[in-house]
Parts: C-alpha cells; structure tokens; sequence
C-alpha cells in the first residue's frame, strides 16, 4: 500500500508503527539494520529489507539478537548511522555486549529498538527493556503515537551522534502493531562512506581504539554524557503538557497509554480538571521540567503498563524537589490503583479516574450488557489457541506423543517459545513439560540427561525450530555431546522463522533482501558436533515414529532427529492443496467405532469438524488445506485423500 | 481533499473474526481507503501467537481530527463486522450498545473445543437472533460460500464484506479508492477479482 521509501515530503501515509520506526530510520538516513525476528518487533526489518536497492541500505536477519547488535556496532564504529532491533527477550540475549558497548561510547548514531509486548499477547513473559536503559545508563526515548514512531526515531541517532552513545527508542504491541497517519518528512541524499578510525590518541573517542577500559574513565565519561542527555531532555518537543494550569490531578504517562488516557479523559469529560504530562524522553528524567509540572498540583497519577518504572522515578526526582514542590499524593501502581501486571486500555484509566474523582460511570446499560453477557455464555464457545491447518507441528507432536505413550517409561519433551509451544495445549497433545526461552529446551534436556546418576531414567526429548537451533540451540547441542548427556533433540524444521513470517535464516539459501545466500545444513552441523542424526518427513507417521523409537533405544549421547515439512502458512505452500480430503460417511462409524472419535475429539485439527447431525466426522472445505496427514489416523479407513493434479 | 461528515466523530468499527480468515488485510484496506478520503485513521489489532486458531480483533476508528487509541473502549462500538458469527457475540458483549450496527458473515469456524466435544456451538437460528437482538440493526451475509463458489477461494469472504459494508452506507466508501488500494499490491486479474468480490458484497446487502 505505502511505498516506505517515497520521497514525497508531507504526504500523509497510514502506517503501521513498526513502517514509521522504519520510515524514521530511512529519514536519518540509516545505513546498516541488523535484528532477529520477534513479535512485536518483526515488521521493522522487513519493511527496511524492501527497501529498493538503490538506496544504498545493508540490512540482515541476524542469527541471534547479540550478533545483530554486534553488527549494528561495527557500522558505528565505522562512521555510519545503524540499529538494531529486537523483541523485549532480545534484549536479555543481546544484553552482554550491551554493557559494553555503552562503556565503549560509540560514533556513528546508534539505536536499540525493543518492542515490548505488555499483556504478553505474543510471548511468554512480561519482559520489560526500559530498566535496561537504566542498566545500561543509555538515554530512553518513548513515542506516544505514530507520527512520534516515525520523529522520534529519526532525532533518536542524532542525539546517539550528539552524545557519541547509544540510545533506545522503546516501542510496544500497540504501537508497533496498530497503525495510524504519518507525514512523510525529507530522505536525505548523502551517501556515506564507511571507514574505522582507530590509529588516534588512545583515549580519542573518534580516533582511538573502542572498548571500554579504563573502566573508571570511560564510565565518568558515560555521565557526563547523560548529563548532557538531561540538559536536552529539558526542552524536548517530545514532552508536551495538556490541560489547565493547575490541575486537580497530574497525570504523567508515555508511550501508547497516553493515547489510552486521553481516550479516558475524554469520555469521562474531564479536560478542565485533568493535566496530561506526556513523556517522550523517560529516562533519565528532566527535573527543571518535572519541577514544573509537578508544582502545578498535589495529586498525581502516573499510568504506565508493567513495571512501575516510570512512577519510581517520578518518586525519585519528586522527593529530591520536594523542598521546592511540596509534598505530593501519588496514584500508581504501588497503591494499588493501577495493575502490576497485564496491559492497559481506556477502560482501566476510567476506572481509576472515576475512583480518585469519586464519579459514576456506566460503559453500557446495564440491561444490555446482562444480556450480552448471557448470550456469550450460551453462545460463543471459547476459542483455544490451536496449531494451523495442515500444521507439521500436529503431525509432529503426534508422533513423539505416541511414541512417548507407547514406550511407556514416562518420557518427556522440554521446549522453547516458538509455535511449537503451543504443545504444552491439547492440540500439541499437552507433550511440551518445560517452555521457556529460546534455546533453552535443548539447555535443559542437557541437564536432566546427566541426571542418571541420581536414578532418573526417563527417556529425555527437546524440540527446537530451525531457526531457534541457529540462535541459540548449538551450543546447548556442544554442551550435550560433550558431557555425553543422554537425550533426543527433535528439530521441527519447517524452513524460515514461521511464527513472526518466514523471515529468512542462517538455514535457508537467502538473506534479509531476497540475495542469494551459503546455507548451513543443520544434519551436517548436528553431525560435525558429534551428535546421531536422522531425518524424516512428519507426515510420514511410520517412517517418523521408527526413527523416533530407534534413536530412543540408544541410550549413548546425543541424537537428533530433523522432521523437515514446510510451514502451512509459507508463501509457497499456501493456497495450494496437495490433497482434495474427504469422509466416507458410509465408512466412518462415528460414535460406535471403537476409535472414540479419535480423529476430532483428540486429533484435533480445526479443518476437520464432527458433524452432530450426520455423527460422523465431516471436512470443513474452508479450512482443511490438504495436507493428507488425517488420512492416516482413521483406524476404519474413512477419512480419504485425493491427490490434486 | 473533501471531507465527508461522519455518522460519529470518532466512528468506532470493529472486524473480527478467526485468525487466517484475512482480517488484518480487510482493516488496512478499509483504513487506506477512508485515510485517502482525508480522515485520520487508527487500526488497532492484535497478530502473532493469537492468529492461530484464536479469536482476531481488530479495531478502526475513524476521526477528523487526530489519531486515537488502538483500543476502543468498552460499550462504544458504532460497527461490528464479524467473518464469523459467535465473533460478533463476542465482541457484542464487550463493545456493544443498543445503538451498535453489525455485519455478519454467517459460515461458523468450529473452535477446537467443539470439534473435540467438550464445547457447544451455537445453531445459527440462535446466533443470528442474539445478534439482532443486541444491535440495532443487524445483517447477515454468506460471504465465506459464495467467496467459494464465485471465487474458488473462502478467503475472499473478507473482500465481500468489506463491499457489503459500503453497501450499508455507514461509512463514505468509494469503490473507485477501494480499487486504487488495491492495484498497488496486485496484478491485474487479482484486482478484478477483488472488485468482483467487492461489487457481490455491495448487491448482497441492498434490498
């Protein structure tokens, strides 16, 4: 719909939040982009790896966060302007090097851009990047809106080159993933050129070598330039107040709840007795604008989502001014008024108004909402999350389930975040007993297979994605063959990085911008690490589970078996069937075959429904996407395939 | 650019449905379109772990004069469009208002829990008259089928909708922006196909 790169300056586009970070980058004149895919960050990337080649942009899907920020450095060090992006959990991969690189100082403007998913409505945890910002003692800039998305990511790497640092421009779910109007400004026409100085005076920060010793000189050094960060922060356009000149109540907030607020401050009618503080610039804060702000009235509310990051710095700075502001009331998290956990939305800032205003609010009649409420009892079934159509992860899960049941020694699976963990649900067959970062499956296998000496003889599996196992299951893998640990890694190879759009990885022959790329082969790796490998396709469910029972009869080291089936959703398998799929009705026995409607009731696949009428199990043509692999669950034969010319 | 008055300034719309039934796409090409007519759009929606299998939501709003929050709050939908109809009960019970219109696609996606049989899915007799009952007014289109039949493609049923939904008149759509939006992105069969499926929307509410 939009071409990012237009060069028609104050046109006005609907962009998505991620398309304006990356329109912003595009705008300072960004040379080197480098990430690892992770909702909610994913579209940054990809949007800047469609960039047209003329526009002399390097970009790459790096194999893990750490690397990606390591690359992003170098194209600093040399001079050009650079970021790095990544989910919230990047951060905490990519957080070593961080430390350092903030020690080192850096040259050309550089920025971090974590999408933090409040709510975790597409992740595993909660995780929060602004106190890295503190951590890292890195200035902290937070857009409020999309066209801010886009500004504030443009100025982000010239307050990077102003203070010779890093900067993190902090987005979140509902930015990044909502869209709004953008106006275009100027793309910059210079094409710069990389070199890296390092011949200097030893202490030169333009010149001299990069690394961060002598600790205690470089990190004074570090201060001075946050100081600096604060003298500009004083009269950033970024922080905007709205509302009377003496509020009964302050709100400070950033990022998209403002957006939430103002919705509740409007729909509650309260312009004239309510201030906004709008933060763009939230750590380090302000304090001749705090000061400000805050001398306007006594009570004050701050709204953030998580972590009260926000209000315990507002704390800070508000007892150290109190000789000047007086003693303030705070609303928050840590009274309780707003939720440490989960995102927010305009109807929790209107209930925590209504209480501090001591007002009455009905959203809806109350006797339509008891009806609503009645009807989506009786009437609209929950929805559980499910693997796709024509998933090979259900074929899959289906194979290690049984093969698990049928070896009958109480083995188990450990995983990692990917669609796969949706096998800790039925429709993985609740096979996934462990889940937790990227990798760590494979980690954690590692140390209950050494777990022998202590009596345990469960037979130990980990699953991985195939990007995962580039990021950071190999040295998980080395750990294992080294310590001779007793376990069965199953790579569920479904080529590319399918849960956040088949972004390209290290396993593939092509890169970021479609070029041709040298694919590493994960059977060749596995090997050359030392480990036992076997291939097969999940959809074969024989050839599959004899492979599976095979390797877990060995009970010396590490095996691997590579299940390779292309994703559903990939471009080059969607909409194309490979099966026309249908049910005998005649042949299926419903509810007196001795399967106990094996197919729907623990199968589970959304393309294939029971049909109450007819008891039988029935194809739903709209969803089913002919993969076959039913065909050869029902034990009466019913369920039919038809390959498709 | 001429702007055309809104019903509701904001005007509050909502597009649910399953993930893979083409939500997210119908809400950008439905906020293109009113963006491009000079409105300030804000889309609102959830993707990633939710697109599998999961209730999809996404929120547009409408407003002349700035962007708004991703999220609408409770009870102030002015439109639901539903490509599933327990959808439309779900989002009722959260946005919905006496005054709230609603569009309804009327082919069911079974949730897991009712193929398995833990669940009970709804007769659509009972569906369609709990929608109306909790709109004030109501339409029902079998945009899924006969994206299939005319198509040969369900996903389709989202175009369809979209051009039902110009066809109700709520909205100023512009079939001619509709087509504009679109042959950016696709060749030219694919645009003709689309815009049949926008013209089969547009007949199927009228009368």
């Amino acid at each position: 719909m939009t071409r990012i790169a237009d060069d028609h300056k104050g046109t006005s586009h609907l962009l998505m939040g991620n398309e304006a970070i990356a329109r912003g980058a595009l705008e300072a004149g960004v040379s080197v982009a480098a990430g690892y895919p992770g909702t909610p960050s994913s579209e940054i990337i990809s949007t800047l790896a469609k960039v047209p080649k003329e526009h002399n942009l390097y970009v790459e899907w790096s194999t893990n966060e750490k690397v990606a920020m390591e690359v992003a450095a170098a194209a600093s060090f040399a001079g050009l302007r650079s970021m790095c992006v990544l989910k919230q959990n990047g951060v905490n991969v990519a957080a070593d090097f961080l430390l350092h690189l903030s020690g080192s100082g850096t040259r050309g403007g550089i920025i971090i851009v974590p999408c933090d998913d409040p709510g975790a409505l597409s992740s595993i945890n909660e995780g929060e990047s602004r106190h890295f910002a503190r951590l890292l003692e890195i200035p902290l800039l937070e857009p409020g809106n999309f066209q801010e998305a886009k500004d504030m990511t443009k100025w982000a790497f010239e307050l990077s080159e102003e203070i010779r640092n890093l900067v993190m421009v902090r987005s979140v779910t509902r930015l990044s993933h909502a869209s709004g109007n953008v106006i275009f400004g100027e793309l910059p026409k210079e094409a710069p050129r990389a070199f890296f100085k390092h011949d200097g005076f030893i202490l030169d920060p333009m010149e001299g070598i990069v690394v961060s010793v002598p600790v205690s000189y470089r990190h004074g050094q570090q201060h001075e330039k946050l100081k600096k960060s604060i003298e500009i922060f004083e009269t950033s356009p970024f922080n905007i107040y709205t509302g009377p000149d003496n509020p009964e109540l302050l709100i400070i907030t950033a990022s998209v709840c403002d957006l939430y607020t103002r919705e509740a401050v409007h729909i509650l009618g309260l312009q004239d007795r309510v201030g906004v503080l709008k933060l763009g610039t939230t750590w380090p804060l302000p304090p001749k604008l705090m000061e400000k702000v805050m001398g306007r009235t006594d009570k004050i509310l701050i709204i953030e989502e998580v972590i009260p990051f926000l209000e315990e710095n507002v704390k800070i700075l508000a007892s150290e001014l109190a000789p000047k502001i007086g003693i303030k009331t705070f609303f928050g998290k840590r009274d309780g008024s707003l939720p440490m956990a989960g995102e927010l939305n305009p109807d929790l800032i209107i209930s925590v108004l209504v209480k501090i205003f001591s007002m009455r609010y009905e959203s809806m009649p109350s006797s339509y909402a008891e009806k609503a409420e009645t009807y989506a009892l009786k009437a609209a079934p929950a929805r559980d999350l499910t693997f796709c159509p024509g998933c090979p992860h259900r074929a899959s899960f289906w194979s290690i389930h049984n093969v698990l049941k049928m070896d009958n020694q109480e083995g188990f699976v450990c995983g990692d975040i990917g669609c796969y963990s949706l096998a800790t649900l039925p429709t993985g067959f609740m096979s996934l007993k462990t889940m937790h970062s990227m990798g760590s499956g494979t980690g954690v296998a590692s140390g209950f297979g050494k777990l022998d000496q202590f009596g345990m003889e469960q037979p130990i599996l980990s699953v991985c994605g195939d990007s995962t196992f580039f990021h950071s299951v190999m040295p998980a893998l080395v750990n294992a063959v080294h310590h001779k640990s007793n376990i069965t890694v199953v790579v569920l190879d479904n080529s590319g990085t399918a849960m956040t759009g088949f972004q390209p990885h290290p396993g593939l022959k092509v890169d970021a911008r479609g070029n041709e790329a040298p694919n590493i082969d994960i059977q060749a790796v596995c090997e050359a690490i030392g480990a036992k490998v076997k291939t097969s396709d999940p959809f074969d469910f024989d050839g599959t589970q004899k492979a599976l029972f095979d390797l877990l009869e060995d009970k010396e080291g590490v095996k691997v078996l590579i299940l390779k089936q292309i994703c559903a959703l990939s471009p080059e398998k969607k909409e194309k069937k490979m099966f026309e799929m249908s049910v005998n009705i005649e042949e299926c026995l419903g509810q007196s075959c001795g399967c106990n409607r094996l197919c729907t009731r623990i199968f589970r696949c959304p393309g294939l429904v029971w049909d109450k009428d007819n008891q039988t199990a029935r194809i739903d043509e709209a969803i089913c996407t002919g993969c076959g692999v039913c065909a050869n669950i029902c034990p009466s034969g019913a369920i039919k395939k038809e390959e498709v010319a | 650019m001429e702007k055309t008055k809104l019903s509701f300034d904001p005007f509050n719309l909502i597009i649910t449905g399953v993930g893979g039934q083409g939500n997210v796409m119908a809400s950008r090409v439905l906020g293109n379109m009113l963006s491009h007519k000079g409105f300030h759009i804000t889309i609102g929606e959830t993707f990633g772990a939710s697109q599998r299998g999961g209730s999809v939501m996404s929120h547009v709003r409408v407003s002349s004069a700035s962007s708004l929050s991703p999220q609408i709050a409770r009870g102030q939908a002015h439109m639901i469009i539903a490509l599933e109809p327990i959808e439309a009960i779900r989002v009722l019970m959260t946005y919905g208002n006496p005054e709230v219109n609603v569009l309804c696609n009327i082919r069911p996606i079974h949730p897991v829990g009712v193929i398995s049989g833990e669940l009970d899915y709804p007769s659509l007799e009972d569906a369609k008259a709990y929608v109306t009952e909790l709109s004030k007014s109501a339409w029902f289109v079998n945009a899924t089928d006969r994206a299939m039949e005319q198509m040969g493609n369900p996903i389709f049923g989202n175009i369809i909708l979209l051009g039902a939904l110009a066809g109700t008149n709520l909205l100023p759509l512009d079939r001619d922006d509709f087509k504009m939006i679109i042959q950016g992105d696709m060749t030219q069969d694919k645009v003709k196909i689309n815009l049949d499926a926008y013209d089969m929307g547009m007949e199927m509410v009228k009368g």
